[in-house]
């Protein structure tokens, strides 16, 4: 198998992509901490605040509320920001990339 | 004679009922059939899918997602359970974001149409593919299952003659001659359609039997505990909505109601712990439940391939936010359902298997008595077939390839002609429909939603730290890979084959789980030791066999992260084929 002929310009250096990685997995685990915080938070609720967390609120328990109601607009929320920032971050990139090849 | 037969089945048959049915499965199997003519190989499809717009891709990936668990199994489950099955719609929604943030965008970079696509070309490696292959079968037998237990429930609702297993022959069978046949590709369309249907079947008798018998928050507001305290004629005073009286085998409100309730505490309950020495182990229950949830999303083999048939990865992102919507907004009405049906059609409490909680969905529009409860009852029949008719057969289509295209078609006979292969396909969609029915029948006592989240917590201890961890971590060999999937994977699909044939009853094990309460729970959820398992072999293996790690890592890194536009992905496939000699 020949070596692959080598590439100098940036998008193949390993900075560009070390800190391409690192951008977007900063930018999911800052969306994924968000809902995990509310996923691993309520069992705990449930566990340390039952009286808290069966107070009558219309009819639903405040759990029941959190979990069977208000969580879809929370990953609602989540998903368009991640999809928002993940897509200017994308066109940043490109952005960056062309603006170098035009300078060398 | 057959006559008589036939006429025996249609006797006490609701003729609206029936007809929705019936309208439902004929214009899936002629839709299947008319877009398969047009779209004939798996490129077809692919490229077809790409000319569909954001709204279409979007109903049709969240028709894929919507099974018979989504549509009969959490209404049951809430009803037989109350809040502790709460978790699973919230999940499976949430398990779709953790897809899109961690696993969905590199993917589909990379350019791999299932899991053993992205297996074989991550690490340069067909035998890895064919390890990874197994999965597919492993999962889809497990999600089949449910999927069978749905039809059967079906049937011998709108059939009271027919018993359990002859609603899962017959409707096994049809699906698999059709998929055999040639139809029921995952059609963009016809999935498309299929989310509508069932949207609508769920969605309208939820606002009817509200507008009828009072809102959400007052049928759970009447879950309070009281009539059990009081004598009947106080609790008509402070009663909002109307209430039938529960049946002995229900359980009462307080546990139903709160969390850790009946689904997590039977274990400790089985081994004789008080309700306080119980909650750790509910705990433990739970957690290990939204592990399995979300994390099984992402390895699911039938999901994943819907991301390729959009044109650019803006559309893809576009299309996921709606896939977001449409199946959270799906989410919120099968728990109404649910909690309505313990207040207005408690004798399903005491009937168990096929009559049991399970068809909630399906009998409970017929509350309204008449023909518009017949008419509602017919709707959520529909929905119903749309949700498994369309999930086995992506099921089957998808297991059918694996073994046709990689068992045959890689391992036994890599050289054989295309009619071999066609002929092998329909073979296998036969073969692999058989065992799907056969495994169909057995497992009427289990909970469709119970079995549904079995599947997942296998996706989840195999697939998810194989996606996870070659996505985000360049440092993976082979070795690592396979032996965090098998070595996650297997043990979790073995504790669950052990619980399931406990529960049936073909393994006496109920003094061990009495005497062994955490060891029940960690059977019956794996997911919670099952994916650190997983992921820490992949490391510890990784790290002894780091000489083996892939040569181009760094491109096969720019590719999966870099943006679409950078055009990285054709570099790689010129340089790939010119480097293997192709």
């Amino acid at each position: 198998m020949p070596p692959p002929k080598p590439h100098d310009d940036r998008v193949h250096s390993e900075e560009f992509l070390h800190t391409l990685m690192r951008r977007q997995l900063k930018l999911s685990i800052t969306c994924a901490a968000a809902f995990l915080v509310g996923l691993i938070g309520l069992p705990l609720l449930n566990y340390y605040a039952p009286v808290l967390m069966a107070t009558r609120v219309g009819g639903f328990t405040l759990s029941w509320l959190l979990l069977g109601v208000l969580c879809f607009p929370l990953v609602w929320t989540i998903s368009w920001i991640f999809i928002r920032r993940s897509i200017e971050l994308e066109d940043e990139e490109v952005r960056q990339v062309n603006a170098e090849k035009e300078t060398r | 004679m057959n006559a008589m037969i036939s006429l025996a089945f249609l006797n006490g048959v609701d003729p609206w009922i029936f007809t929705f049915s019936l309208v439902t499965v004929v214009v899936t199997v002629w839709m299947g059939f008319r877009s398969a003519k047009t779209s004939k190989t798996a490129s077809d499809f692919f490229v077809a899918g790409r000319s569909v717009s954001v709204g279409w891709n979007a109903s049709a990936i969240s028709g894929e997602y919507l099974s018979a668990a989504s549509f009969m199994g959490v209404a049951g489950m809430v009803m037989a359970v109350g809040y502790d099955a709460l978790w699973y719609p919230v999940c499976y929604a949430c398990g779709y974001l953790f897809l899109l943030l961690f696993i969905a965008g590199p993917l589909r970079r990379f350019g791999a149409y299932t899991i053993p696509d992205f297996a074989e070309g991550r690490y340069d490696s067909p035998l890895f593919r064919k390890i990874a292959v197994c999965f597919v079968l492993f999962i889809g037998f497990f999600y089949t299952m449910p999927q069978m237990k749905g039809a059967g429930t079906t049937l011998a609702y709108i059939f009271p003659g027919m018993p359990y297993w002859g609603g899962v022959v017959l409707v096994g069978a049809v699906i698999t001659l059709n998929v055999a046949l040639g139809g029921m590709k995952g059609i963009t369309l016809v999935q498309a359609v299929q989310y509508w249907i069932k949207m609508f079947a769920i969605s309208v008798p939820v606002f009817v039997l509200m507008s009828v018998y009072g809102f959400y928050g007052a049928h759970l507001g009447a879950n309070d505990g009281r009539m059990e305290k009081l004598a009947p004629q106080a609790t008509a005073i402070t009663q909002t909505v109307e209430r039938h009286p529960l049946v002995e085998k229900a359980p009462a409100d307080t546990p139903w109601i709160s969390p850790f309730g009946p689904l997590t505490t039977k274990a400790a309950k089985a081994a004789g712990l008080s309700p306080e020495e119980a909650r750790p182990y509910s705990l433990v229950y739970t957690y290990s439940l939204i592990i399995a949830l979300v994390c099984g999303t992402a390895g699911l083999p039938h999901i994943l391939v819907r991301f390729y048939t959009n044109p650019d990865g803006v559309a893809a992102k576009k299309t996921t936010m709606w896939v977001m919507i449409l199946i959270g907004i799906f989410y919120v009405f099968p728990p109404v359902l649910g909690v309505l049906g313990r207040n207005l059609l408690p004798e399903l409490y005491a009937a168990t298997g096929s009559k049991g909680t399970d068809k909630v969905v399906l009998e409970l529009p017929r509350v309204i008595g008449g023909l518009w409860g017949s008419i509602l009852s017919g709707i959520t029949c529909a929905g119903a077939f749309a949700a498994f008719m369309s999930t086995f057969s992506g099921l089957l289509v998808s297991m059918t390839g694996a073994m046709a295209h990689d068992v045959y078609g890689r391992i036994l006979k890599p050289n054989a002609t295309e009619a071999e292969r066609m002929r092998v396909f329909k073979l296998s969609a036969v073969l692999i429909g058989g065992v799907a029915i056969l495994l169909g029948t057995q497992v009427e006592k289990l909970q469709i939603n119970f079995m549904v989240g079995q599947a997942f917590a296998i996706a989840a201890s195999s697939y998810f730290p194989l996606l996870f961890m070659s996505v985000w971590w360049r440092g993976m060999t082979m070795a690592g890979a396979a032996s965090g999937m098998l070595g996650g994977g297997l043990p979790a699909l073995a504790c669950m084959t052990v619980v399931n044939l406990s529960d049936m009853g073909n393994l006496d094990l109920k003094s061990f789980w009495v005497a062994h309460p955490l060891l029940r729970i960690l059977a019956e959820q794996p997911a919670i030791w099952a994916v650190p398992l997983a992921i820490g072999l992949m490391i510890v293996v990784s790290k002894l066999t780091v000489a083996r790690v892939p040569a181009d890592i760094r491109m096969k890194m720019l590719v999966l992260h870099a943006p679409e536009k950078l055009g990285l992905k054709q570099e790689y496939i010129q340089e790939h084929q010119a480097g293997m000699g192709h």
